[in-house]
């Protein structure tokens, strides 16, 4: 029979421990805030403010109007002009400019004469997905001026037009996907990272062959543990939100209790893995690196977070179903963005609550057989 | 005789290939102090984990305070305290919260727990106290708050794995006066040690060594079986001594004992006559002789000797 109090002079114990433990006071309340700046800061896919070299040979009014249109769009500032293109190679492979753009001395007479009248912009492929964005920026921006030249104020239906509309995140903001994804990686770190100590250091103390010569029943010992680490990631996450609707004006569009509980499924699931991996090895120092390397890693790069999973290779995307912040992503990210509930992401919480059942399957087991070798 | 507390039979334990605890049986009394002696590596720790439900044993049968160890260890947990010799209580905790979480493992909670936490600071010797971390204790009062936190439910049965194993002489005396009291109260106590003058303590004392049982009786009567004459010999290079006593005829031991030479002969007059001239034809020159008397045999020697013959009988 498992006994209410002996679970909670374990919930206890670890509080207290946690409490006078500086490293994982710092871990549970400064690291998420920290993460999230961090990368909410670094981490966009939006490209502005390319920098530009601008040669421009022409220098007429046809030509600092098409310039202007470059500036205007908020896609590309001009850093630089040149005199001639004798430099250009230099400033592109010292990274000085990410492009750089050439209007040749024939332009404004070639443009009066109806000649097609080129323009050239040389690109620094070293970012291929900047240089990808930027190109078809420029086009976009071209095409608009020449149009504008053509019709000369005049105006022109087109015969077909796709009349496009983005929902969810008009803008198209890339932060409203980051902050989203960025709580499940955060959290599935500082879970992992919190709770590969808390089995470890009992292993390496002789605390934990203590508490096995007491009645105290495994299961005990593993739900005293995560009463603490369960109330630190609940509080982390709601601080993350908060903070990424504060700072990167995220939405929050579904219903915070839906998004509560799948959060609590997904930190015990995330909390049991870090407790199993614990529990598996020997040392402090073992653990901690197995949980970042075991977490951290296929967090950021299996869970969708990153790159589309429906886009990875077979193999890759089996194996991203057992991580569990890659379930937890879609929710975030349905919650916050497209105010969905359980209705549409059931399979998601669903997944999670087995994985729940799994991690603390996995550290209960691993617990019992090291006690009784 | 007093009802039995603790019967074990034929216990095993392996790991792999080696043995470390081979077929070993015995009985404990209720309220006996009941000693395990032998070197390090001889299976004291692993028997008391066996016994203590922490770990499988491979065969045989063991039953502490009327519970069977394999069958049913959750219920032998309740009915025994543990201490092992590494210092087991949380250091980041306070005396205060560490009793509390014992209690709360113990399920020792109310008034009991009151009148029990006054108790364990005061055998302790912690009153005013409580909230000092515990990992700034003396080792010394760190040993007798775990001793405290082991007893918190009154277990009827006791196991100290090496429970004062560095600690200092006075402490030790102070913690065996403990382990006394509570045997006079009636809780049987199952200690290890590798202190000789701790042995003198318990009421019997199981000898082993690599695994085996090689002696059970009390400190008086281990001494009283032990037949073979014993001399003390005072030189000036006791290294030298022993080394060239080794062969000398006669003599069974030689061994160094303090900054005399104990001398285990077959036969007394033998041993007599053979001593002084084998010092005198020592290899690299005679060592000087400085008389021998005949000595009662420490439990030391009593201890050295079984493991010998027990030894040699395992080679033969």
């Amino acid at each position: 029979m498992l006994s209410w109090g002996r679970l909670w002079a374990v919930a206890r114990k670890e509080w207290l421990q946690l409490r006078r433990d500086p490293r994982s006071m710092a871990l549970a309340f400064a690291m998420p805030l920290a993460l999230l700046l961090f990368f909410g800061y670094a981490i966009s896919w939006d490209v502005k403010d390319i920098r530009l070299a601008l040669v421009n040979q022409d220098d007429g009014e046809q030509s600092r109007e098409l310039v202007q249109a470059f500036q205007g769009s908020g896609y590309f500032r001009v850093v630089e002009r040149l005199p001639s293109t004798a430099l250009v190679d230099r400033e592109l492979a010292e990274a000085h400019v990410t492009g750089v753009l050439v209007i040749p001395p024939t332009f404004a007479r070639d443009l009066a004469a109806g000649r097609g009248a080129a323009v050239q912009l040389l690109l620094d492929g070293g970012d291929a997905n900047t240089a990808t964005i930027a190109q078809s920026y420029a086009d976009a921006i071209v095409a608009r001026f020449s149009r504008d030249i053509v019709l000369r104020g005049r105006r022109m239906e087109m015969p077909a037009a796709a009349e496009v509309r983005i929902w969810y995140n008009p803008t198209l903001e890339s932060r409203n996907m980051v902050v989203p994804g960025l709580v499940a990686v955060i959290m599935s770190i500082i879970a992992a990272m919190l709770t590969s100590l808390t089995i470890a250091r009992e292993w390496e103390r002789g605390t934990m062959e203590q508490l096995a010569s007491t009645p105290v029943h495994r299961l005990e010992v593993i739900f005293g543990k995560l009463v603490p680490y369960l109330l630190i990631g609940l509080f982390d996450v709601a601080v993350t939100i908060g903070a990424g609707m504060l700072l990167f004006q995220v939405p929050f569009r579904g219903n915070p209790l839906f998004l509560g509980g799948a959060t609590l499924m997904f930190l015990i699931g995330a909390l049991g893995l870090g407790m199993f991996i614990s529990a598996t090895m020997k040392s402090q120092l073992l653990a901690t690196q197995l949980a970042m390397i075991g977490t951290f890693l296929p967090a950021m790069l299996l869970s969708g977070f990153i790159f589309d999973i429906a886009s990875m290779p077979l193999a890759l995307r089996v194996v991203s179903l057992l991580v569990p912040a890659r379930y937890y992503i879609v929710v975030t990210r349905g919650v916050l963005l497209k105010g969905v509930g359980p209705t549409v992401l059931w399979v998601q919480g669903l997944s999670m609550i087995i994985f729940a059942a799994i991690g603390l399957g996995l550290a209960a087991a691993t617990f019992h057989k090291r006690i009784q070798a | 005789m007093p009802p039995a507390a603790v019967v074990v039979r034929d216990l095993t334990r392996r790991f792999g290939e080696f043995v470390a605890v081979d077929r070993v049986g015995f009985t404990v009394a209720e309220g006996e102090i009941f000693g395990f002696l032998g070197p390090n590596g001889a299976g004291k720790t692993t028997t008391i984990k066996m016994l203590a439900a922490l770990l499988r044993p491979t065969s045989g049968q063991a039953t502490v305070a009327g519970v069977d160890v394999a069958r049913d260890p959750r219920g032998l947990r309740r009915r025994i305290g543990y201490m092992s010799q590494r210092f087991s209580l949380y250091p980041d905790l306070t005396v205060a919260e560490n009793i509390e979480l014992f209690a709360g493992l113990y399920d020792v909670t109310g008034e009991r727990l009151e009148a029990r936490r006054a108790w364990v600071l005061e055998l302790a010797g912690l009153e005013g106290q409580e909230r000092r971390l515990t990992g700034e204790l003396p080792l010394g009062w760190k040993q007798r708050l775990a001793l405290g936190c082991a007893v918190l439910h009154e277990p009827p049965v006791l196991f100290l794995d090496e429970p004062t194993s560095g600690v200092d002489p006075i402490a030790r005396r102070g913690f065996w006066d403990l382990i006394n009291a509570m045997a006079a109260a009636g809780t049987t106590v199952l200690v290890s040690t590798h202190y000789m003058e701790e042995a003198e303590y318990c009421n019997r004392v199981l000898l082993m060594s690599r695994g085996r049982l090689i002696a059970l009786g009390s400190p008086a009567e281990l001494r009283a079986g032990f037949d073979e004459p014993i001399f003390a010999l005072r030189t000036d290079d006791a290294p030298r001594a022993v080394e060239a006593l080794q062969h000398a005829p006669g003599v069974v031991e030689a061994a160094m004992f303090g900054r005399e030479v104990h001398v285990v002969a077959r036969e007394a007059a033998e041993a007599e006559r053979s001593v002084p001239a084998a010092l005198a034809a020592a290899p690299r020159g005679a060592i000087a002789f400085g008389g021998m008397r005949r000595v009662q045999p420490s439990l030391e020697d009593v201890f050295v000797s079984l493991v010998r013959r027990a030894g040699a009988a395992t080679e033969a």
